[in-house]
């Protein structure tokens, strides 16, 4: 079996809507949308929900009023500012849910409590098996929701006997970007042709080097600045990373958002959606 | 003053909106731009700070001395985050998973327990003319952001009218660089994924409590929904701005669309009035 994860450094070069055409392209698959906290592949899916499972990222300190009498040791301990000490009150989007403040309150005010962070699914999709989640409003542990649906995504690839799975990544290189693609085979990276997209790019790179996964790049856009895109070609050919394909600007891609379609589907006969196939079959190549 | 510069869908115009606001505004006043965003920071590429100062960040994590290790187990059982582990007779730290918060430390009853230090990344202060720019580089593999993010407010404390470039998303590095902002500006696009994004975005600011506005960039790209959102939501659209080629072109180059194309002051200086009359209401 077989992993790709679909990265961009920055948001919005292009990711999912590449991912979304690969889904309809590629045979026996599983998908995964690991952008747990701005999900959007499912607006192209529009998946029949199967299975809805809770979320619980970690614990949040909660302070009994009655019990606490404003003694402030809780405040000294806790090394994210989430006490409020004047209302007797933890601030939930500060609290890391440490537990530390709930050890030492000399009254025992404090209790841990479980965390609904969020949701995760499996579903129907035109496409194939689809495994997506949606973190709650402000919620943590993005990470951790990551690593779970990709091990859902596993078994279902075994259950169902699929060689692929196809995992639309998050944006930037922190905690959801490294919980994405350890243990991953491949990574597809799309990038535009600015200035801050190749020094975007550098950092993934390095990223997926330091977990040694080979890399792939697509440039998406390319017309916005080919100058640019030569650059680009030339950091990756120096750095032995292949430019697996480049995509022209095209603004059909917004039309099939629109329409809820990856643009392969909707606008078949489009330079871009012919590149894009020419971009899987390299992809497929990379992977076996 | 801070306003905060987000949005739920990255790559909708947020770092452009950031760094261009701060500089228009430093031309008159005394503005620093913090960029929040340091997972991929990219605002010194178009504000092209001259660095004042550089430093490293650290998080403390647990030393086990074991000469003094009793092995009771305590710090394991009690660790949230599995950072510390007991296997056989040997106390195990998993430092990349650690938070730092501290716990072990204090729980150990045989004082076995010193703190050291993990690096995540680096701080940077700079400026360009009359702007302060500070920004947070995390290094490399590291996945904990916030504690960088909470670095790069701290140096930006007390300096005039703040620029905060947030990271794109709704989880916790957002929420880092968002709380206690005294307005935010969500950017977005009027695409269906830039709705769908917007819609978590406002979730997150109504639940932080902070007064917002909406900009739409691209406006003429997709369908109005974005719009009838911000309407139905009562949620100002203080700026719409069209899909510009030299725009895009400007930006690609690394270059700030203020310096370089003059009709854009307008659009700026439409955004701040707007933000003025939202804080005045
Ligand atoms: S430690 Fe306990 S009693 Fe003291 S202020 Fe905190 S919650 Fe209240
Ligand atoms: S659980 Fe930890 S982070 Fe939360 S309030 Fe207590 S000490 Fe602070
Ligand atoms: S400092 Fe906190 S997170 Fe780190 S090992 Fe100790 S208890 Fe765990
Ligand atoms: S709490 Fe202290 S003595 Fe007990 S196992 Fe941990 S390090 Fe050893």
């Amino acid at each position: 079996m077989k992993e790709i994860v679909v990265l961009s450094g920055k948001g919005g070069t292009g990711k999912t809507t590449i991912t979304a055409s690969f889904a309809a392209l590629a045979h026996k698959k599983i998908l995964v949308d690991c952008d747990v906290d701005a999900a959007d592949l499912h607006l192209i899916f529009k998946p029949t929900v199967l299975e809805t499972h809770q979320f619980f990222g970690g614990k949040s300190a909660f302070i009994d009023k009655d019990l606490c009498t404003a003694c402030g040791k809780c405040g000294e301990i806790c090394r994210y500012d989430a006490v409020n000490l004047a209302n007797k009150e933890i601030n939930k989007f500060l609290c890391e849910g440490c537990s530390a403040c709930s050890h030492f309150c000399p009254t025992g005010a404090i209790k841990m409590e479980d965390d609904l962070s969020g949701y995760w699914f499996i579903s129907h999709s035109p496409y194939g098996p689809f495994v997506h989640a949606r973190l709650g409003i402000a919620e943590e542990n993005s990470g951790k929701l990551v690593s779970l649906i990709r091990s859902k995504a596993r078994a279902l690839a075994e259950k169902e006997k699929a060689q692929l799975i196809i995992n639309d990544g998050s944006p930037g290189i922190g905690c959801p970007v490294i919980a994405s693609i350890t243990g991953a085979d491949y990574v597809l990276i799309v990038v535009e042709p600015t200035l801050s997209g190749i020094h975007d790019l550098k950092r993934v790179v390095q990223l997926a080097n330091h977990f040694n996964i080979p890399t792939g790049v697509c440039i998406n856009k390319i017309d916005i600045n080919p100058q640019m895109a030569d650059k680009i070609s030339r950091y990756c050919t120096e750095n032995n990373i292949k430019v697996l394909g480049s995509l022209p600007y095209d603004n059909c891609v917004t039309k099939a958002q629109v329409a809820q379609k990856p643009v392969v589907v909707e606008y078949p006969e489009r330079e871009i959606s012919k590149k894009i196939q020419d971009l899987w079959k390299e992809v497929e190549k990379a992977l076996s | 003053m801070k306003i905060a510069i987000a949005s739920g869908k990255g790559g909708t115009g947020k770092t452009t909106l950031a760094t261009n606001l701060a500089y228009f505004l430093s031309e008159k006043e005394n503005v620093t731009l913090l960029d929040c965003d340091v997972e991929e920071p990219n605002g010194h590429i178009f504000i092209k700070p001259e660095w004042v100062t550089e430093e490293k960040c650290y998080l403390p994590i647990p030393q086990v001395n074991e000469d003094k290790c009793t092995h009771c187990g305590l710090c394991s059982q009690a660790c949230q985050f599995s950072a510390i582990a007991q296997v056989k007779d040997k106390i195990l730290t998993f430092p990349e998973l650690c938070h730092g918060c501290g716990l072990c430390a204090l729980l150990c009853p045989s004082q076995a327990i010193t703190e050291g230090f993990r690096e995540i990344g680096t701080v940077q202060i700079g400026k360009k003319n009359n702007l302060n720019f500070i920004h947070g580089k995390l290094r490399v593999s590291e996945a904990m952001s916030p504690p960088l993010i909470k670095e790069v407010k701290k140096q930006g404390k007390n300096r005039g009218i703040t620029i905060i470039d947030a990271p794109p998303g709704t989880s916790c590095p957002v929420i880092q660089s968002i709380v206690n902002s005294d307005f935010v500006i969500l950017v977005t696009e009027p695409t269906p994924f830039g709705l769908n994004d917007l819609e978590l975005a406002v979730g997150m600011v109504k639940e932080l409590n902070i007064p917002m506005a909406v900009a739409i960039n691209r406006a003429d790209i997709g369908d109005n929904r974005v719009q009838e959102f911000c309407a139905k939501e009562n949620i100002p659209v203080i700026m719409e701005i069209p899909h510009s080629y030299e725009l895009a072109r400007c930006y690609s180059q690394g270059n700030l669309a203020v310096q370089e194309l003059p009709e854009y002051k307008g659009y700026l200086q439409r955004i701040w009035d707007g933000v003025k009359k939202e804080l005045a209401r």
